[in-house]
């Protein structure tokens, strides 16, 4: 019988049928956990409880009858909408979150397709996502989603480019580009990059939120000022993809980051052959921190002006990632 | 081959096609936005994000009570005007009642006044509060909103317990404040005082205020984003503020000295002891910063009211059927959003041949297309914000 199974994964369709469903289900899993999450930790800060009734305890279920609500919703399309562009905007979105999942290392060998440009393929297949909220915004035929979807094209430019640089000195150090390639580099050397790579990993973080378009950067959805940027006028399940993207992105954001700086499924002093099966829990225990952070972020500070979030990419992150990349590459040739 | 005369046509191609013909967008804001605070409607000329030619338009909420207050009798009218602004529903009734009063040349016995005080104070905290929480979450920090009003809702829970009515009390009564609980003919006319342990409790919550807007301080103030969004946005001259007539902790923010409750009489103000906070730019965060000192000393006033509260009538002699000799008067006062006056003009009858109601939000929101023009939309919603108005104050 085991026999059986391991010569059914051997066989390419049905092992690829077997990720993508793994993946697929992983999307709405880390969509639920994470919404979750926000809405307990939220309550804890705000001093209220949070979702308390559906499931019976703690409100568990409250994100699967959010999903079902949304399900039932009637797919609204404005009349003033380019419909086929509106139909299909949260199509990008989610593709350039799922997409992500393919590199990320969640143990030794446990990795949907290891890609020897694992990074640079990550970063991106992650600005697709972009190209949607832009699809969004434009075909709306609502101004308030247009000055949404451009503010989001706007923070795209600022934003890459200071999360690609970041992450160039952890692939100095390592010297590969492979997202397994990097956690074995920090697994030989001993110590996650982020000893050294405090300023990459603080950049990569700051970027990574605008990325998400999540406070203080959310000013692509600034709901006191754009009413609900990009995503106003979606309703039902079109705006259900958007919202799952956006919480399945703060988990593949913060893998990689963990991935490249903290030393991804490997923690110093456990050994390597449990690693196997410890891994994964590593791994998550590490995206769980980045992901409390965000949410700690996303309610403690108020939003940036889009003005200000420009100054602050082009005028501090770019400059201070390049100082970065210098640094480490003197260091790297040096030592 | 390109020679000189090329490069120059080249070049003045370039010119041409720098200046690029845009259109610009006519964007409503409102009545029904996130951050208008009800049904203010903007209508706005926007060149990228730069907003031009703003035109407020405002009456989508009117509800006409200068005109209902005509066919009203006086002890009817508190119930229309403590709908004003209904923030600080409280605050409302004191200058009409008093306009009344001066009119009907009545001594109000002086715990009834007191008593005013106290409740018009904490109608401005628990205004103030109000903007605490929606002015942070006008520039996306949500959780100021909750601390806010978690002390709001104590104070309310106090004005509840004294007038019966969280928003709305309707507890003044000319002469004084309502002083029996269900007189009639059957029941014994027992004078009805506060709650006991009102005094004691709203001293404590006072206490609460004070810790929990040094609380608010950190969290907000001491935030570099919400500095960055606030310094130096829609700074507002003391000149034009005061052509402009507006009032209140928007004017003091500009650095105008001005406080009604230091020069006028309404009531007993001048026997305690407090400041009149002012800000230095008048910009968004001295308007801020304004509302929150006077948070404090608003307080501190209530602490010095219980505890000098003196004993007495709460009602003074007054006729059964209320007639308000024939004249006029103009009574104002000092409201959480500003100046609050009433023009009552009497003729000896029932209720008053017409009144003119000032309300502080209608003459500060009259400000708005001349602070926001050049702004850019995310500075629209934060200086609209920190104009802290109500559009029942607005609209009346």
């Amino acid at each position: 019988m085991i026999e059986f199974i391991t010569d059914l994964f051997a066989n390419f369709w049905v092992s690829l049928g077997g990720k993508l469903l793994l993946v697929a289900l992983m999307v709405p899993l880390f969509g639920m956990v994470f919404g979750f999450a926000e809405m307990k930790l939220s309550a804890k800060m705000q001093s209220r409880i949070g979702p308390y009734f559906a499931g019976g305890r703690w409100g568990w279920a409250q994100l699967i009858a959010d999903g079902v609500k949304f399900f039932q919703k009637e797919d609204l399309i404005p009349a003033a909408a380019d419909r086929p562009v509106f139909k299909w905007a949260p199509i990008p979105v989610l593709v350039g979150t799922v997409a992500l999942f393919v590199v990320i290392p969640f143990g030794p060998g446990l990795i949907f397709y290891d890609v020897s440009v694992g990074i640079f393929y990550a970063l991106a297949i992650s600005s697709l996502s972009t190209i949607g909220v832009l699809m969004a915004g434009w075909s709306s035929g609502n101004k308030y989603s247009l000055m949404g979807g451009l503010r989001a094209a706007g923070q795209l430019i600022a934003y890459e480019l200071p999360l690609v640089l970041a992450v160039v000195g952890s692939v100095i150090l390592a010297g590969t580009m492979s997202m397994s390639g990097i956690v074995e580099a920090q697994i030989e050397a001993g110590y996650p990059y982020v000893i050294f790579q405090f300023v990459g990993f603080g950049i990569f973080m700051i970027a990574a939120l605008a990325e998400l378009t999540r406070i203080p950067f959310d000013m692509p959805i600034a709901e006191s000022e754009l009413v609900m940027g990009y995503v106003t006028e979606y309703s039902g399940f079109r705006f259900l993809f958007f919202f799952l993207a956006e919480f399945a992105n703060m988990f593949t954001m913060s893998a990689i980051a963990a991935t490249l700086f903290l030393g991804g499924y490997w923690l110093p002093f456990i050994p390597e052959s449990t690693l196997e099966f410890a891994g994964p829990v590593i791994l998550m225990g590490k995206v769980f921190l980045l992901v409390f952070t965000m949410i700690w972020f996303r309610w403690t500070f108020p939003r940036l002006r889009e003005d200000q979030l420009q100054t602050l990419a082009w005028k501090w992150l770019i400059p201070l990632a390049l100082i970065n990349i210098a640094v480490t590459a003197v260091f790297k040739v040096a030592f | 081959m390109t020679t000189d005369q090329d490069y120059v046509r080249h070049l003045s191609d370039a010119q041409v096609s720098v200046e690029l013909e845009t259109e610009d967008m006519t964007l409503n804001i409102g009545p029904q936005h996130p951050s208008t605070h009800g049904v203010l409607r903007l209508v706005a000329r926007i060149d990228g994000e730069r907003c031009y030619d703003i035109k407020p338009v405002i009456g989508y909420m009117h509800r006409g009570y200068e005109k209902l207050s005509e066919v009203r009798t006086y002890p009817q009218i508190t119930a229309l005007v403590n709908r004003i602004d209904w923030v600080s529903g409280y605050a409302n009734e004191i200058p009409f009642i008093v306009a009344a009063e001066k009119l009907m040349e009545i001594e109000v016995p002086e715990r009834a006044q007191y008593i005013r005080l106290i409740l018009t104070e904490m109608a401005r905290v628990s205004s103030h509060l109000i903007f605490m929480a929606s002015y942070p979450l006008e520039l996306g920090a949500a959780t100021p909103l909750f601390f806010a009003l978690r002390d709001r809702e104590r104070i309310l829970d106090l004005i509840e317990s004294v007038t019966g009515g969280r928003f709305h009390p309707n507890f003044n009564r000319i002469g004084g404040v309502k002083p029996n609980a269900g007189a009639g003919p059957t029941q014994k006319k027992t004078p009805q005082d506060l709650p006991s342990g009102f005094l004691a409790e709203t001293r404590d919550a006072m206490d609460i205020v004070l810790a929990s807007v040094d609380e608010l301080e950190t969290l907000v103030a001491g935030n570099e984003i919400f500095l960055a969004r606030t310094k130096g946005i829609g700074v507002l001259p003391p000149e034009v503020a005061a052509s402009y007539g507006v009032s209140g902790p928007n004017l003091r923010a500009s650095g105008v000295k001005f406080d009604l409750r230091k020069v006028e009489d309404y009531l007993p103000y001048d026997r305690f002891d407090f400041e009149i906070p002012v800000g230095e730019n008048g910009d968004c965060w001295d308007r801020w910063w304004v509302r929150l000192a006077e948070i404090r000393q608003s307080a501190t006033i209530i602490q010095q009211a219980i505890d000098s509260l003196p004993s007495g009538a709460l009602q003074a002699k007054v006729p059964k059927i209320i007639k308000v000799p024939k004249g006029e008067t103009y009574v104002r006062a000092e409201n959480p959003k500003g100046e609050m006056g009433y023009y009552l003009v009497s003729d000896g009858g029932l209720g008053p041949y017409r009144l003119k109601i000032r309300s502080a939000s209608f003459s500060n929101i009259s400000i708005l297309p001349w602070i926001l023009e050049g702004a850019l939309v995310p500075d629209l919603i934060a200086i609209m914000g920190s104009l802290d108005f109500v559009l029942g104050d607005v609209d009346r």
